[in-house]
């Protein structure tokens, strides 16, 4: 500051380069939340996201109702993937109860869980598709969607919230003609899965534009504490099903897929991969299912939990999501806590988005699979 | 009892009436009455075959067209025929109404849906009058700190800017609003106000969102302005005139696409980048900055907008044709057989098959427009075509990398064009005093 300025002018200080952008709550491109942005001329220096728009309290309102009208409300926070968070949560009642489940309700209960992966994943990957600017990559799983929506229509009665696991077993049979239905609707999806290939992932502007952005190494993502697709991204190989197999999963024909690469191309990749994946997992279990039995175990009216605690997890569509109840005798829950792959994987994003361009916002920040009403609960 | 809706009263309704009858009388009276009067003294009534066209010879012409047709000819010479309906912007704004309406089922059946359906009973045909019934009952909210006069002035300034490209446009021989020796270079100096318009919407909304849009608009347009001005030397310099309608005449053999292809393509793809198309829509992207320069706009405001942006996309679709395609250049289509046309006494006949027997003043519009017109119509919607189809097949482009494809890859392959150019014309090849 040796040099005298003119009357009335000031240097330029550093703050004075940078604007805070609001992303969100309202902005098509946040989803329910809101993302802190201070940017340099097209450069994010800082991100600072900011959940819990969507926060609900379903920990606190599940210690008041009992574990079977605990069941359609627990799966709120991800209505796509509506199976798989009631996964774990009837795996640890079955534990506290001490049921056995006959064999055909787990397998039913796979081929539920994978066609939700796929519902769950194909909203996501529509909405990846928007955020890049691709609609008809928007369109086009958004359509396909609704086909295995109506399978699970058929298969649960419902088309969203099926609240179909329930401790002991499934809710109900499937229609007799079922399996056929089933095993024409994967094929023909698989049919499908591999046409996005030709539209989105080898499209080179694609490829140009989400290459070598957003990399998560391997250290960074085991020691942020990512899952699922985040992690198997990074080059880790870590799936609940291979790692601590639940139900039949052992004995299903099946791989993880990984990839080294760790950016948002990636990270968007291995989501789909695991859609084809699931296709050859649900046309496995289809065959070793057995083709009669009960899918159910009678339940008393009001089932008591032992004065114990239980810790469950499976991989849900978007990481390793857990349930940790602590029973006190009594037929509601005492606690009752829910480990989101979420928020887990949220916590990756300011660490990414640190001095990547505004415009890698979209693909950074949905790569994640991050969905904010589960991360809320 | 409902608050919104007040219950009907008789009262009411002839209060109503009577009001609306009032202020009818008051305006007439006040402004209608004057008007007419100045028209009645100032101005002069054509005078047509030796006779005054008085307002009451017009009601005698509507019953006799043999007397009117030689009136709607006469009218159809003038400037305000042509920059209002046939080469103006009548004509664009039919074209840019009916590609609204085709870009929306394409990129439905592109996407497994069905597009507008229910609106106007057959296909949502009348979907864009529905929307542009929404867009002008919408109120305008303007922000509380943005620059009111600019910000009104922004999507005016739009639309009247790609109406002004449209005037340049010649559609068919002798049918062009504006035919200027210099017209190559006034395409070049409107394209010019586009950026200037978009950061001053940007600028004028006094919003964040809209701010960066429009910086980004601006980047955008600059950097694709120059390999566009690039790629057109060519065929300036194979030409030697600026002057679009001889540029049209010269292609009366071939088209110059088949010598300037990478010409063709580099003006192909700064089309989509000026139009702000995806893959380069990045002004309006709305995972990043909502939508873009346009983020503030309401209402008419922003149909406006979009009007501009459609007449512009029809102008650099003609443009294209004109430069490259040949215009209205094209083999005989109709009438099926041309025959020689009879003038007699000044009044042109058709042949005798298409003739109104005793009608003077048809046909309306020689052979040579009409077929022209045709070729046109046919080129200039083939190009729109490939404008559009970009958008059901690539995702958006990021700044750095359509700033890279601008200035390092573009502008190259212009120069290459006009290195081509250089050889046919030193070659002898074509040009002034070539083989071709």
């Amino acid at each position: 500051m040796s040099q005298k300025l003119p009357p009335g002018l000031q240097l330029e200080k550093v703050d004075d380069r940078i604007m805070t952008l609001n992303v969100g709550p309202q902005h098509p491109g946040s989803g329910h939340m809101r993302i802190i942005l201070k940017i340099d001329g097209d450069y994010i220096v800082h991100c600072d996201p900011d959940p819990g728009y969507v926060h609900r309290g379903e920990e606190k309102m599940a210690e008041y109702r009992n574990y079977i009208t605990n069941i359609p409300h627990l799966e709120r926070p991800v209505i796509h993937d509506s199976c798989n968070i009631l996964y774990p949560y009837c795996l640890g009642v079955e534990e506290l109860l001490g049921l056995e489940v006959p064999e055909r309700a787990k397998y039913l209960r796979v081929i539920a869980a994978e066609l939700n992966r796929c519902v769950y994943t194909e909203y996501w990957l529509g909405i990846y598709g928007i955020f890049l600017g691709h609609s008809t990559m928007f369109m086009w799983p958004v359509g396909d969607r609704e086909l295995l929506i109506d399978l699970l229509d058929k298969m649960t009665g419902a088309r969203v919230t099926h609240a179909y696991f329930v401790p002991g077993g499934v809710r109900n049979d499937v229609p007799p003609n079922f399996e056929d239905v089933c095993l024409r609707q994967v094929n023909y999806f698989e049919k499908r899965l591999k046409e996005y290939a030709d539209i989105f992932y080898d499209n080179p502007i694609l490829i140009s534009r989400t290459k070598g952005t957003g990399v998560l190494s391997r250290e960074d993502a085991i020691k942020l504490g990512t899952t699922g697709s985040v992690l198997r991204a990074s080059g880790v190989d870590f799936d609940i099903r291979k790692k601590e197999p639940y139900d039949v999963y052992e004995e299903l024909d099946f791989q993880t897929n990984v990839l080294k690469e760790g950016d948002s191309y990636a990270r968007s990749k291995i989501p789909w991969l695991d859609m084809l994946e699931s296709c050859r997992i649900i046309r496995d279990a289809l065959q070793k299912m057995p083709k009669s039995g009960s899918v159910r175990i009678k339940l008393k009216p009001k089932p008591k939990g032992g004065d114990t605690e239980v810790y469950h997890r499976v991989e849900s569509g978007r990481g390793s999501l857990g349930m940790y109840i602590v029973s006190n005798n009594k037929p509601e829950p005492y606690r009752l806590k829910i480990s989101v792959p979420s928020f887990r994987n949220l916590i990756a994003m300011p660490h990414l988005l640190k001095g990547e361009l505004l415009g890698n916002l979209p693909p950074v920040y949905w790569s994640l699979n991050y969905w904010p009403v589960e991360a809320d609960r | 009892m409902s608050v919104i809706a007040p219950k009907f009263r008789l009262s009411y309704l002839i209060k109503g009436i009577t009001d609306n009858l009032f202020w009818i009388i008051v305006l007439m009276t006040l402004l209608g009455i004057p008007a007419a009067m100045i028209v009645l003294i100032y101005i002069d009534f054509p005078v047509i075959d030796g006779e005054i066209w008085n307002p009451f010879r017009v009601f005698d012409a509507m019953t006799h067209p043999e007397r009117a047709l030689p009136l709607v000819k006469n009218f159809m010479q003038t400037d305000l025929f042509k920059v209002v309906a046939f080469p103006g912007f009548g004509f664009a704004a039919l074209i840019a109404a009916a590609v609204i309406f085709v870009e929306r089922k394409m990129l439905a059946k592109l996407q497994l849906r069905v597009g507008p359906f229910y609106c106007g009973k057959v296909e949502g045909i009348l979907q864009l009058m529905a929307d542009g019934l929404k867009l002008i009952s919408k109120e305008i909210i303007i922000p509380a700190k943005a620059d009111k006069p600019l910000f009104w002035a922004a999507p005016v300034l739009f639309a009247a800017t790609a109406a002004a490209f449209v005037a340049l446009i010649p559609v068919a021989p002798g049918w062009v609003v504006a035919d200027i020796d210099l017209g190559l270079l006034a395409v070049f100096a409107v394209i010019g106000f586009f950026p200037i318009i978009t950061i001053l919407a940007g600028w004028s909304s006094n919003s964040k969102f809209p701010f960066i849009g429009g910086i980004r608009a601006l980047f955008q347009m600059v950097s694709f302005e120059i390999p566009l001005i690039l790629s057109l030397l060519g065929i300036v310099m194979l030409t030697g005139t600026l002057n679009l309608v001889e540029i049209v005449e010269s292609q009366v053999n071939f088209p110059w696409i088949i010598f300037m292809p990478i010409g063709a393509i580099v003006f192909f793809i700064c089309i989509l980048a000026e139009l702000e198309r995806i893959p380069f829509d990045l002004p309006e992207a709305e995972s990043e900055i909502v939508a873009g320069w346009l983020t503030e706009f309401s209402g008419m405001m922003y149909g406006l907008v979009q009007l501009g942006s459609y007449l512009k996309l029809y102008a650099f679709a003609a443009l294209f044709v004109v430069l490259f395609l040949g215009g209205w250049n094209g083999p005989w289509v109709y009438p099926i057989e041309p025959m020689a046309e009879i003038i007699t006494d000044g009044i042109v006949l058709m042949p005798d098959a298409l003739v109104i027997k005793d009608i003077p003043g048809l046909p309306l519009f020689s052979q040579e427009m009409i077929n022209g017109t045709i070729w046109f119509v046919l080129k200039t919607v083939g190009v729109i075509f490939f404008i559009l189809l970009p958008r059901g097949v690539f995702p958006r482009v990021r700044i750095d990398l359509l700033l890279k494809i601008g200035w390092y890859k573009l502008i190259v392959l212009a120069f290459v064009n006009i290195f081509i150019a250089l050889a046919l014309v030193y070659g002898g090849i074509i040009g002034p005093g070539g083989i071709l």
